[in-house]
């Protein structure tokens, strides 16, 4: 049996509403966060980036699971704004979680969906019979996300992250991992250069060919492995690069708004890239209970999508962490002025 | 800072994690780390010991014109904190409203970046404490 044992969520305290932004663009604000479905997105402050994010997600999920740090035998980072080109986050997130330095550790990169293949690597090292001595694996997904100013990913790109805690003993399963499948092709919807400092987007490409094409093979994939249907579910969470994108493939595929309500979280914070689909997961942790069965689905440019199917165990209700929702409500509204700061959106920072 | 990396390296227990230690003779605990107990002297006996990470203000200011490398974050606040087990440091204070930093108040640890003057350089990160609400 192979499981979550903990996860941990960090969300920044500032916000900045989508009105706010298009105020300074000049645009109809209301009519653009009505069409995204997004209200405002989580600002990371200047002193924060994808590692401290990373950090503070991996702190909590340690001490959700009650598990000693320097048993996680495996550790990666998923982000898509790793503040060093090269030099590992996840060196930093080991040593300041103090789970270094007998560990296997690395960053990960693919779009929103790099913290998700980290979970997979997880499940296989701590499931695998070579190497033995990996009791707990711990994926990331944080980022930093960068819209260019003006540009449309301005709107929802925000800062945030979850991390997940892979272990193998039946009495801390949280939620059983039951399988998982990918879906991968060349899709260049979305990418940003080695120098370059913003992401840049193939517009409209990014919707039909790219999103809903590859969230909806790897859903349907994963649901014939198990024979399940979407009315088996009590969940489902699917990555959220906006508001609308996920209530329209949960639609396509035959789910309920009931189902994916609790795992929305984008509307609130944006879209936090990496840790989208994590922290939506998170959500739903946070009131599963025993026997509830999950989808989750994440999406990375590029592209791919990784689904899996959790049900979550008797231990998921004795110990319940700070919940998502209860997390948005420590916020500070900003100014685009502050944000251009926070951000270092002005050059001369 | 390349020129004190290595310095900076070896603290990165104490910076990342609070890492200090305790004598076992007396009681005290130390943050940072003491070679020697200056109570207890050659009868102390130190081990190493990682610090609370909650605590509360004893004092603090407001500051309106940083230091090379803090000048974008100003105004920003630096307090002197005394840790659950009564070790005390000096730390920034962030993500906390104005009035809600002040003596007494409670505080924990957050990780956050410390310096990061050169785009090519090595970012130093650290701890920093928040108010909790
Ligand atoms: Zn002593």
């Amino acid at each position: 049996m192979i499981g979550i044992v903990g996860y941990g969520t960090y969300i920044p305290k500032y916000r900045i509403t989508v009105e706010e932004i298009a105020r300074v663009w000049q645009k109809d604000g209301k009519a653009i966060s009505k069409s995204l479905n997004v209200k405002e997105k989580a600002v990371g402050s200047l002193d924060e980036d994808a590692a401290t994010i990373a950090v503070e997600s991996a702190r909590r999920a340690v001490s959700h699971a009650g598990i000693k740090a320097k048993d996680i035998g495996a550790l990666y980072v998923g982000s898509e704004s790793h503040p060093y080109a090269v030099k590992p986050t996840a060196s930093i997130v080991a040593d300041a979680i103090g789970a270094s330095p007998d560990l296997t550790a690395a960053d990960l990169e693919f779009a929103c969906k790099a913290g998700t293949a980290g979970i997979q690597m997880c499940m296989g090292l701590v499931g695998s019979e070579i190497p033995k001595w990996i009791k707990y694996g711990m994926s990331i997904g944080a980022d930093t996300a960068q819209g260019r100013p003006g540009d449309a990913l301005e709107f929802t790109a925000a800062s945030g992250g979850a991390a997940f805690i892979v272990g193998k003993k039946k009495e801390e399963i949280i939620a059983e991992i039951e399988d998982t499948y990918s879906f991968t092709t060349d899709t260049p919807d979305f990418w940003r250069r080695q120098q370059a400092e913003f992401p840049r987007h193939a517009g409209r490409f990014t919707g039909e060919p790219a999103y809903f094409k590859h969230v909806m093979r790897a859903a349907e994939g994963v649901m014939k492995m198990v024979k399940m249907k979407p009315k088996d579910f009590d969940y489902a969470v699917f990555h959220q690069p906006n508001g609308k994108f996920p209530i329209r493939v949960a639609k396509m595929l035959g789910f309920e708004r009931e189902q994916i309500e609790q795992g929305l979280t984008t509307p609130h914070i944006g879209n936090t890239y990496s840790g989208s689909m994590m922290i939506g997961l998170s959500s739903v942790l946070d009131k599963a209970k025993a026997g509830d069965k999950i989808l989750a689905v994440s999406y990375g440019s590029g592209a791919g999508s990784d689904a899996f199917v959790l049900k979550a165990t008797k231990n998921i209700e004795k110990n319940r962490p700070t919940s998502v929702f209860e997390m948005f409500k420590d916020k500070e509204y900003i100014d685009y002025a502050t944000y251009a700061k926070f951000r270092k959106k002005l050059k001369s920072l | 800072m390349e020129g004190n990396l290595p310095l900076i390296w070896r603290k990165f227990g104490e910076r990342y994690d609070l890492d200090g230690n305790k004598c076992t003779t007396c009681g005290t605990a130390y943050f940072p780390a003491r070679a020697v107990c200056p109570q207890c002297r050659r009868k102390g006996k130190l081990v190493d010991q990682k610090m609370p990470k909650t605590g509360k203000i004893i004092t603090f200011t407001e500051l309106f014109s940083g230091p090379a490398g803090f000048e974008h974050e100003t105004p920003y606040f630096i307090a002197i904190i005394e840790l659950d087990n009564k070790a005390r440091l000096l730390s920034q204070v962030v993500d906390s409203e104005k009035e809600k930093v002040k003596v007494g108040a409670r505080v924990e640890k957050v990780f956050r970046k410390i310096s990061d003057i050169d785009p090519e350089g090595p970012i130093a990160y650290g701890y920093k404490f928040k108010v909790r609400d």
